[in-house]
């Protein structure tokens, strides 16, 4: 197989109605560029911070829609705002305006 | 002669008060300096640098010439009000001193010298001060006649947003707009009944007079004109007219040569008390005049953080691009002390644990091409063909992973993390053994010119290329292109490189110079300081920033940062926009043989290993 440098997720099943997803409700209105991710994974294919550890952009957004804010704040301390991720983005998802966003709200969400 | 009326006593009472709390405020300001700025003080005070300031006080505090060169009726309104007010003063004093023959008065005598003395026959050159005190008077009148006008329409004055105020700044503005108009009120009424004046008061004196019960203005005038001083007087220190005398001091430290550092000093205090709040900087900011984002300019950053009141919205919303610090007439570091207030607000977690040591190939000279420079490969591929031509040995030591220069996270105020990076990448450069670091990136240049310490120059590559060119290492045949050039700001305003990619470009074709160029060029849109602008906002930034360079009239749009192509291309797909590198290809004779790939190969292989 191809190694493209990052791989699908194994499957995993939230539920939705009991999932904590404030964080995401509000990353929403503070960048509302955050809904248009479509999960392409251009953005952790180029990131510079993935070349050395399991960090993704992309999982993060996952993990902030299935309410695993803690998961995400903690990944969102290994991006190093190169900007990279920002111009790969096929959907114009403000990235680096998001993983700020996300690196404040590790001290206003419960 | 003994010179007293109870109306003088709001002027004397609020004169007093100011000089004081000035005087109280400078000192405090100078003895919370940092022993370093203190040495620079005590090492330039009795030298030149004295005798350049008082020089660009007058030029600047009382002629306003930067005000002058930004359009022309702006500068007149601040010059006529600080020269022509200054000009009163100084012949005011003048003229008692000739008439008590040299006595020494109280301050307020000058002042309301015409209610005092009527008969000025044994004044000598009566003539001649009665006439000058007059034209002064009218000539600051007319400045205040346009300050009237910029508050009703600030179009002519060449702004297009004046600062919003708050309420004690516009009652010291109407006190301070009242004086003057006062004064020639309370002179008229007086030359019009003692049959005193210059060529003006009198006349309007003798009209006003005639008018019936005129006569009884006569106190009420003086007490107003009084009383205006005195409020206004009053007011200075709470209001931005405190920027008149600390602009005064700051042009004082400034020849010393004291700078913003890294962190906020006394000298900031200074800085922000000298903001006139002109406004100027609104309209250099393309995030006002592009986005309609008018209400985070450093005129409202400075004011929020002179107030202790600055909030996070004011301090991130800004592309750090520095137009404004070249735009202000007072040379405010304006982005320099709002990337110093993003500083000292609490740092993230951010956690690097997970990065390698990295090392590369030894060579002659590091090349970094950069986060940036690996999302634009040709601009790397472009400035390694021309270093293979001039047969430089190098060795690419970002080929392969590597981590990013800090600056983004620096401009976002994170600099401890940056630091982080900075150490490890640090290692990498000097364990290459290079003797130079040349990158293509400005962004990164900047950083590793600025904070990282290294022993060994940073050239940013356009700088490099032009020694190469100027050597004839380099060879390049100009072709017919026309080229407009595109200055980045982290390379322009930020590292002062502006005649490098120039001469580059002149070297390989026809270079359009533009209007908005070099200090006051605009910025792309792209920059990394502001994460809060969408990638839409940044093109419209960039649509207009296209549009100010001509990129419509010629062949090339030549920039000389990843960053900016990239942003440049994603807003236009009708301009060929290149690095500089890539339009020196086009014109490198001598890289024709080393184009091949096998001698590319060969060449890039000898360069690498050694
Ligand atoms: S900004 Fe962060 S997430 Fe984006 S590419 Fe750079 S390191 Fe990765
Ligand atoms: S590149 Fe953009 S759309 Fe694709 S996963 Fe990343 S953020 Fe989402
Ligand atoms: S920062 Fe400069 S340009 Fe802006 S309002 Fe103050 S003095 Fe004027
Ligand atoms: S640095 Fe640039 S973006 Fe920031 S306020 Fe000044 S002009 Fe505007």
């Amino acid at each position: 197989m191809i190694d493209f440098g990052f791989t699908p997720l194994v499957a995993s099943i939230t539920d939705l109605d009991k999932a904590n997803v404030n964080l995401a409700k509000q990353l929403t209105e503070q960048d509302p560029s955050f809904a248009l991710c479509i999960s392409c994974g251009s953005c952790s294919a180029t990131c510079t911070a993935g070349q050395f550890t399991k960090f993704s952009f992309r999982v993060m957004c996952h993990q902030i829609r299935k309410g695993n804010a803690k998961e995400a704040i903690a990944e969102a301390s290994k991006c190093m705002l190169c900007g990279k991720c920002t111009l790969a983005c096929p959907r114009n998802v403000n990235t680096r305006n998001i993983i700020s966003l996300v690196r404040k709200a590790q001290t206003t969400t419960p | 002669m003994n010179y007293y009326h109870h109306f003088v006593i709001p002027f004397t009472a609020g004169l007093l008060f100011l000089v004081i709390v000035v005087a109280a405020k400078w000192i405090g300001w100078i003895k919370n300096l940092d022993a370093e700025q203190k040495g620079l003080i005590k090492r330039n005070i009795f030298g030149k640098a004295s005798l350049h300031a008082t020089w660009e006080v007058i030029t600047e505090s009382l002629l306003h010439r930067r005000i002058f060169q930004k359009n022309f009726l702006l500068g007149y309104m601040h010059m006529s009000l600080a020269f022509g007010w200054f000009l009163l003063i100084v012949m005011g004093n003048l003229e008692t001193r000739f008439f008590t023959h040299g006595q020494m008065n109280p301050p307020y005598v000058p002042i309301f010298f015409e209610f005092f003395e009527h008969d000025l026959s044994t004044l000598r050159y009566k003539e001649i001060f009665t006439f000058v005190m007059d034209f002064l008077l009218l000539f600051v009148l007319s400045g205040v006649a346009l300050a009237y006008m910029k508050r009703a329409t600030s179009k002519p004055l060449g702004m297009k947003k004046a600062t919003k105020h708050a309420f004690i700044d516009k009652l010291a503005l109407t006190s301070l707009w009242l004086i003057f108009p006062l004064r020639l009120a309370a002179e008229s009424v007086t030359a019009g009944l003692y049959d005193s004046g210059g060529f003006f008061t009198r006349w309007l004196g003798e009209a006003i007079v005639s008018l019936p019960g005129a006569d009884m203005l006569y106190y009420p005038l003086w007490w107003a004109y009084s009383i205006s001083l005195g409020l206004f007087f009053i007011s200075v220190p709470f209001t931005r007219y405190m920027h008149i005398p600390t602009e005064t001091l700051l042009i004082f430290l400034r020849k010393y040569g004291i700078r913003e550092k890294n962190e906020h000093t006394s000298y900031t205090q200074v800085e922000l008390n000298a903001c006139s709040r002109c406004g100027i900087c609104i309209d250099s900011c393309q995030l006002s005049s592009e986005l309609g984002i008018s209400n985070s300019q450093s005129t409202y950053f400075l004011k929020s953080l002179r107030d202790k009141k600055t909030t996070d919205y004011l301090t991130e919303t800004c592309m750090l691009c520095g137009r404004c610090d070249f735009a202000c007439p007072v040379g405010i570091e304006n982005s320099t002390i709002r990337l110093n207030q993003r500083r000292e607000t609490p740092a993230s977690a951010i956690n690097f644990g997970y990065v390698p040591t990295i090392e590369a190939s030894k060579g002659k000279i590091a090349f970094f091409a950069g986060c940036m420079g690996q999302l634009t490969p040709s601009v790397t591929k472009a400035t390694l063909t021309l270093f293979n031509a001039a047969g430089v040995e190098y060795t690419h030591i970002d080929k392969d992973a590597t981590i990013c220069c800090g600056r983004p996270l620096q401009v976002n105020g994170e600099e401890s993390a940056a630091k982080e990076l900075a150490q490890k990448n640090k290692q990498l450069i000097e364990g290459t053994g290079a003797q130079a670091l040349v990158t293509t990136c400005p962004i990164c240049a900047r950083i590793f010119a600025e904070s990282y310490g290294l022993s060994i120059p940073v050239y940013h590559h356009t700088q490099f290329l032009y020694q190469l060119a100027a050597s004839g290492q380099l060879k390049l045949t100009p072709t017919s292109n026309l080229i407009t050039y595109h200055d980045p700001c982290e390379l322009g305003r930020g590292l002062g490189i502006y005649e490098e990619p120039r001469e580059l470009l002149k070297f390989a074709g026809n270079l359009v110079e533009v209007k908005s160029s070099k200090t006051d060029s605009l910025c792309c849109g792209g920059s990394l300081a502001i994460t809060s602008i969408n990638q839409q906002q940044r093109s419209q930034i960039a649509i207009k920033t296209l549009e100010s360079i001509g990129a419509n009239d010629v062949d090339f749009v030549a920039t000389a940062c990843p960053l900016c192509k990239k942003t440049f291309t994603a807003a236009s797909d009708e301009n060929a926009i290149l690095d500089v590198s890539e339009i020196l290809v086009k014109a490198c004779t001598n890289s024709r043989q080393s184009l091949k790939p096998e001698q590319k190969q060969r060449t890039k292989e000898t360069s690498t290993v050694n």
